[in-house]
């Protein structure tokens, strides 16, 4: 099965971050396909290098990381949920001025029709919200 | 732009303010709207206040995005489809929302309701024909 992606929540605020690497995980491991993961609404925070969970938790943002190189994975945050939330890179941080960035490794910032087309090229997208 | 037509469907379950959700999900519908897929938005629960009509949002200073909904019809994104049982637990009625509309250019142009007013049940049937669900 060909699967795409969608997270709509924050790391560590809600499960929905947790249980969508949990079954794009799982479903690698099964031999499916994930064309692509899109992050949107708070789920952009899931692509930040700047998270520093305490030591005895998962650090989900490098798992997302790890799981991303391992399976070569196509890790998108929404650029207009990014930019209300501070998650930048360095095209984000030269077109808008800023002095600093903080994708996490593994993911890339690009448009809403990243996510319209995973709707149309998958053959099922599976949405991880509250 | 896509090679395929699928049928998608926005569920809209959240009021309008408190979160961003109803915003950003019309966001994707906006940008989703250049894809030419056979596009449906379903309001539901809490989702059906996204529709009222006079939202002013002055005091709690938020943007008052109400006045998107009316250029849908523009974006040929026409099939509206509104819950009445939530509409009703909720004491409103169709008389409550925004009067939305598209011109039908399959037949003459013709300005028609883009709201359509379904049972819980006739949604459940319209939600069984679509291949594709972005829930907000």
């Amino acid at each position: 099965m060909k699967f795409a992606i969608q997270v709509n929540e924050g790391p560590y605020q809600h499960q929905a971050a947790d249980s969508a690497y949990q079954f794009t995980k799982a479903a690698l491991e099964a031999g499916h396909e994930i064309m692509r993961i899109f992050f949107y609404h708070d789920g952009v925070n899931n692509g930040t290098n700047l998270t520093t969970p305490p030591q005895d938790d998962r650090n989900i943002v490098n798992r997302w990381s790890e799981l991303g190189k391992q399976y070569d994975l196509d890790m998108v945050v929404c650029v207009a949920a990014a930019q209300r939330r501070g998650i930048v890179d360095e095209g984000e941080m030269q077109r808008n001025g800023k002095d600093a960035q903080n994708i996490a490794d593994g993911f890339r910032i690009s448009g809403l029709g990243q996510l319209i087309e995973a709707g149309i090229q998958s053959e099922r997208l599976v949405v991880f919200g509250d | 732009m896509s090679e395929q037509i699928k049928k998608f469907m926005y569920i809209n379950r959240r009021a309008p303010y408190g979160t961003i959700y109803a915003w950003e999900s019309l966001e994707v519908v906006l940008i989703g709207a250049a894809f030419d897929q056979d596009v449906s938005l379903a309001f539901m629960d809490d989702g059906v206040f996204q529709l009222v009509k006079g939202q002013d949002t002055a005091d709690v200073e938020m943007k008052n995005f109400s006045p998107t909904y009316k250029a849908l019809g523009d974006y040929d994104v026409t099939k509206l489809y509104v819950e009445k049982e939530s509409l009703e637990e909720r004491g409103l009625t169709l008389e409550d929302l925004m009067p939305l509309t598209y011109e039908d250019e399959d037949d003459d142009w013709a300005e028609k309701d883009s709201i359509r007013l379904v049972s819980r049940a006739e949604m459940a049937d319209i939600m069984d024909e679509q291949d594709v669900f972005f829930s907000f």
